[in-house]
């Protein structure tokens, strides 16, 4: 289990090699990489602001949830905060799970977590200026799902 | 009592985070809200938007009948943008 907040970048492939390595008992592994996107408004950079402390605090809650909802064996959650540029990796969650039912629908369950109680703040760079991303109601419908 | 600030709010407030001593009368977010409102023009301005605003307290999600005490440490942000 692995928990990080980092603005260093990181290799998706890296992380989803070492979940599948030495790993015979289990038959599925499911991931999920978020980039940044440039959109239909060109978006030059995006900065992700955090509060350290409780961002960890909330990514280690959330784990503990997973982990209590399915059988997971194995999961990585990895969020970076700084300035990004379109294409860079900001987060990733892989979760391992003896059949796939669990590693989709976990992996699923961490991503909506991350959109909608994750203490990030997203602030887009474009050519007119730079403004903070508003959130989407539509996460936090997908988000009750879980609840 | 200790307070953060996040994303807009640290522009419209022109800090980060302060060290405050409220009031005895002050007892929640709520109320704290309102007594910050008054410390500055930019802080009314972030607080009179009060329904674009979400809590902490200790660094758990708070409402804003959450009670405070003067050891708290308190953080107000808009809604998150994670993920």
């Amino acid at each position: 289990m692995t928990v990080k907040v980092q603005s260093e970048s990181f290799d998706p492939g890296q992380l989803l090699a070492k979940l599948c390595e030495d790993n015979s008992s289990c038959g599925a592994v499911a991931s999920f990489v978020g980039l940044v996107r440039r959109g239909s408004e060109d978006v030059l950079a995006m900065t992700l602001q955090h509060y350290p402390g409780m961002t960890e605090r909330q990514l280690l809650a959330f784990e503990a949830e997973a982990c209590r909802r399915w059988p997971v064996e194995r999961l990585v959650i990895l969020h970076r905060f700084g300035r990004l540029l379109p294409g860079e990796p900001i987060v990733f969650v892989g979760v391992t799970a003896a059949h796939r039912d669990v590693a989709f629908r976990a992996c699923e369950f961490l991503v909506d977590r991350l959109k909608t109680r994750a203490p990030f703040w997203k602030q887009e760079e474009t050519a007119t200026g730079s403004h903070w991303v508003e959130a989407l109601p539509d996460d936090d419908i997908r988000a009750e799902r879980w609840d | 009592m200790r307070v953060l600030y996040f994303a807009w709010l640290q522009s419209k407030i022109q800090k980060d985070e302060e060290e405050v001593t409220p009031p005895a009368a002050v007892k929640s977010v709520g109320q704290l809200a309102d007594w910050l409102q008054t410390l500055s023009p930019g802080h009314a301005a972030v607080f009179s938007e009060r329904a674009r605003l979400r809590a902490a307290v200790n660094q758990t999600f708070a409402s804003w009948e959450t009670p405070l005490s003067p050891t708290d440490e308190v953080a107000f942000f808009p809604p998150v943008t994670g993920g």
